[in-house]
């Protein structure tokens, strides 16, 4: 029926093409990822100095800053997965909510373990339930919730809904979690990079930081799609395209020849 | 097409309806979500006399007495409006510095000292190597009357 150039976008919320495309993506990933993970390391751990308060400690924001940006943005994605699912029931669109979903608690998991290994040296606390780190410890529990809910229920389509909706509701966290060192007094301190003003701290520690990102957001890319995959899979089995791709006709051949 | 565009209007309509219910709780209980309050906060009388609560600001530069024969310890939390003093009992965190931020917890006392049952140390967003802070004193110090020397690394 629509038959214009926007129809074409489509293509990949089919899950054959996602699949094939998604196989090509992959392996780049995994080199950023990698690459990017030695360069910020390098920088962060051999090249950049040690902070003018704080010694070397501070070096801990170099997974702990991006693992919390990571947690809050994945958490935007899952939400915004979740409104299409819900809205146009986009069977795609709830395969990458849930790919999404454990690498978004990993890393909000990690911004909340380095962060207390932080805060001891540098407030004299591992933990306070100041409105920053208590929005952050809500998006771990968020993020736990919406996997069990999607595991708990055995209809994959009745699971789906119910986990978005949740996601939905979740999201409301996310904008409080960023602000709130701005809304609120908070221990945690406010942010050193914004989009507005230049980064409050010394070039190559922000240049560590970057590396730092790039490299988690490769990696992100790379295990969920790789997630997904996988999840795409297991729902299509009955298809055709997927029984021929777990199980090709030319590999059981070649398996045979060295069998013999 | 009639059934997606409902759907839409009630998802739509119901994260707005969320997210304005959330502003609302969280305008409505805005006073137990702050950290701490400032001393000018304190002054004001705008704070819970009767229970504990946290202070926070800058550890007043020069404000600083440690008791020589126990843990004892002044000092002075200024948001550089007002000031309070502070007496603690304990080991002070390494961060705890004159002029740095600082986070008391404790009650404040009829004639208005604080007494702290815990002290924690207060980063700000700057991070800069040793040798720029010690550069950026120098050119605090000998151009006090020339152009302020930058906040920013």
């Amino acid at each position: 029926m629509e038959q214009d150039g926007r129809i074409r976008w489509l293509k990949f919320s089919s899950p054959r093409h996602f699949y094939h495309l998604v196989d090509r993506v992959i392996p780049w990933a995994w080199w950023v990822a990698g690459i990017a993970l030695v360069v910020g390391l390098t920088i962060g751990f051999l090249i950049a100095p040690a902070d003018y308060q704080q010694g070397n400690s501070y070096r801990i924001m170099f997974i702990h800053v991006p693992a919390a940006w990571m947690s809050m943005f994945i958490y935007l994605l899952i939400a915004g997965y979740a409104f299409i699912h819900l809205v146009w029931r986009v069977k795609m669109a709830d395969v990458m909510a849930i790919s999404l979903a454990p690498t978004g608690a990993i890393f909000a998991f990690l911004s909340l373990w380095t962060g207390a290994l932080w805060g001891r040296p540098t407030w004299g606390a591992y933990w306070v339930w100041d409105a920053r780190l208590t929005s952050s410890l809500l998006l771990l529990l968020l993020y736990l919730g919406y996997m069990a809910l999607h595991a708990a229920i055995p209809d994959r389509q009745r699971a789906g809904r119910a986990a978005s909706l949740v996601a939905l509701v979740g999201v409301v966290n996310v904008p409080i979690i960023y602000f709130s060192v701005h809304w609120w007094n908070t221990l945690h301190q406010g942010a050193s990079i914004t989009l507005t003003a230049a980064p409050t701290m010394a070039g190559t520690m922000f240049a560590a930081l970057v590396a730092m990102t790039v490299a988690c957001w490769a990696y992100t890319i790379a295990v969920v799609l790789t997630r997904a995959q996988a999840e795409t899979l297991e729902r299509e089995r009955g298809a055709l395209w997927a029984a021929q791709l777990a199980d090709p006709p030319h590999t059981r051949q070649e398996a045979d020849k060295e069998h013999v | 097409m009639r059934a997606r565009n409902r759907r839409l209007l009630l998802v739509g309509g119901g994260l707005l309806s969320l997210i304005l219910a959330a502003a609302l709780i969280l305008s409505a209980f805005e006073e137990n979500l702050v950290f701490f309050f400032t001393p000018s906060e304190v002054h004001a009388r705008e704070v819970p006399m009767d229970r504990t609560f946290r202070i926070g600001g800058l550890v007043e530069a020069g404000s600083v007495q440690r008791d020589q024969t126990s843990t004892d310890v002044f000092f002075r939390v200024t948001d550089t409006l007002e000031t309070i003093d502070v007496r603690y009992s304990g080991i002070l965190p390494d961060l705890f510095r004159e002029g740095q931020g600082v986070v008391a917890e404790g009650r404040l006392t009829e004639e208005g000292l604080f007494v702290a049952s815990r002290v924690l140390a207060r980063h700000d967003e700057t991070y800069m190597p040793v040798e720029a802070a010690e550069a950026l004193q120098r050119a605090h110090e000998a151009g006090r009357q020339g152009q302020p020397a930058a906040t920013a690394y």
